[in-house]
């Protein structure tokens, strides 16, 4: 996993997460944050790799940074 | 002195809990060891799920209200009172109805999600809901006198109680308006946020084709931004716009202001251990249910083994001894497929939901169930 310094603003641990999901998590912390805070993201389900980058690219967001690692992901997204 | 525990909210969580633990402590309540409060905001205990059957006609709000005194074992004591703060430094809780402060030994917080449609431009006033009684009433008078026009679907809010209630929501409606001749002249649509029909991977790829063989419209990456009720529109944060000419809503949720005021967790959920349920930041505090933040389902099934889980580990630290009973996430879920058709998930932290072929006596199982899920309210099933 390569490390990050970025410092989120709300951390959402969806490891576990079956239903509905680490992406609708994700989705409800981004919904309710302020613009320009980030929210970083636990999950453990493979499908983040593919399902976070193609949520935020289809949104005004930025993904700064995903940590893969062998237990689980990290992922930081900045609102717009 | 006697060792007080204090249940806060008197839903399905907080009711299995009340009756879990007068079951376990039984002899050390009658003794005055052991004292269990149940502090509702009401005195009626409302089983949710049957809303969904009260725009169908199917239900009526009164089948999902009973007296929570009548459900809860009388060892445990029925406070029919808010709670206005907490103070987990003191261990101590303030109701609204009493003067001073009083002190708790376990606290459990089982508060739920509170619909917070304000938080959507327009939403209240634009759109249907069957996440309240009220809101399931209105939408069954809509859908009586609703012969023609564009049925949306949205979810807006998420997370949002019962994951799998939307897509039961549309399925039913689509049987329902076939089976009154009707759905040639209703158009159905169903929005989510992501790029599929639901946020679980192995949900959404058994319900996509059942939806598109039914004719019901599909609009992902769809997060409502606002409502315009005169012009009867439903806009996307991504810029899409859809007509309604009814508008069913899943609205925002919150937990309960308590939570963040007692520095809990956010937005009313308390951070806590997924597997022990206890609050990350307090000892001495659990959550279960919607209130708990756990990758699992705000639905009922969650909170009833959350709540065997947390009854076991308060029992075993009122005696002196380690507590041992984890939660693994398990989840059950009957999902209508129709008016007369359903199928059944059950998974856990481990083991995603596979749905089953959906039957007639799936569809039998969940009614059988919502009649018989008293006997689930009372500890018994």
């Amino acid at each position: 996993m390569s490390e990050t310094d970025i410092e989120p603003a709300k951390t959402v641990d969806a490891r576990g997460s079956a239903c509905p999901g680490p992406l609708m998590d994700l989705i409800g912390a981004v919904r309710s944050a302020e613009s320009g805070a980030v929210v970083r993201l636990l999950s453990d389900n493979e499908r983040s790799l593919t399902d976070v980058p193609e949520w935020v690219d289809e949104t005004d967001n930025d993904l700064l940074a995903t940590e893969e690692g062998d237990d689980h992901h990290a992922f930081y997204v900045e609102k717009a | 002195m006697t060792e007080q525990i204090v249940v806060v909210g008197g839903g399905t969580g907080g009711a299995v809990l009340a009756n879990d633990l007068a079951d376990r402590l039984g002899p050390q309540i009658d003794a005055g060891e052991v004292a269990v409060t149940l502090v509702n905001d009401g005195p009626d205990h409302v089983y949710k799920p049957v809303w969904l059957y009260v725009p169908f006609g199917q239900r009526e709000p009164e089948d999902g209200r009973r007296r929570l005194r009548e459900l809860v074992d009388d060892r445990v004591t029925v406070r029919v009172d808010r709670v206005t703060d907490i103070d987990t430094d003191a261990k101590q809780v303030r109701y609204h109805e009493a003067p001073v402060p009083i002190d708790y030994d376990h606290l459990v917080l089982a508060t739920g999600s509170t619909l917070a449609p304000e938080e959507i431009p327009g939403l209240e006033a634009g759109g249907h809901n069957y996440y309240s009684e009220s809101g399931a009433e209105a939408l069954r008078e809509e859908l009586l006198s609703f012969t023609e026009g564009h049925v949306v679907l949205s979810v807006v809010g998420t997370p949002h109680m019962c994951p799998a209630a939307p897509l039961e929501f549309v399925l039913m409606a689509d049987d329902w308006f076939r089976q009154r001749g009707l759905r040639d002249d209703v158009e159905i649509t169903y929005t989510y946020p992501i790029m599929r029909v639901h946020g679980n991977e192995q949900i959404a790829e058994w319900a996509r084709p059942i939806l598109d063989s039914r004719d019901i419209r599909i609009e992902t990456m769809f997060n409502a931004e606002s409502v315009d009720p005169d012009e009867g529109t439903l806009t996307s944060m991504e810029g899409t716009t859809l007509d309604y000419d009814a508008l069913v809503a899943i609205p925002p949720h919150t937990g309960s202001d308590l939570i963040a005021d007692a520095g809990l967790g956010e937005g009313g959920w308390v951070d806590v251990d997924p597997h022990t349920l206890e609050a990350t930041s307090h000892e001495g505090v659990y959550a279960l249910g919607d209130a708990a933040a756990v990758g699992v389902p705000k639905a009922g099934s969650a909170a009833h083994y959350q709540a065997n889980v947390v009854g076991q580990r308060i029992a075993s630290e009122v005696r002196g001894r380690t507590p041992t009973a984890t939660y693994d996430g398990k989840t059950l879920c009957f999902v209508e497929t129709g008016m007369d058709a359903a199928t059944f998930v059950e998974f856990d932290y481990d083991n995603p939901p596979e749905p089953v072929r959906p039957s007639q006596q799936l569809h039998w199982a969940k009614l059988a169930y919502n009649k018989s899920y008293w006997l689930t309210a009372r500890g018994l099933l």
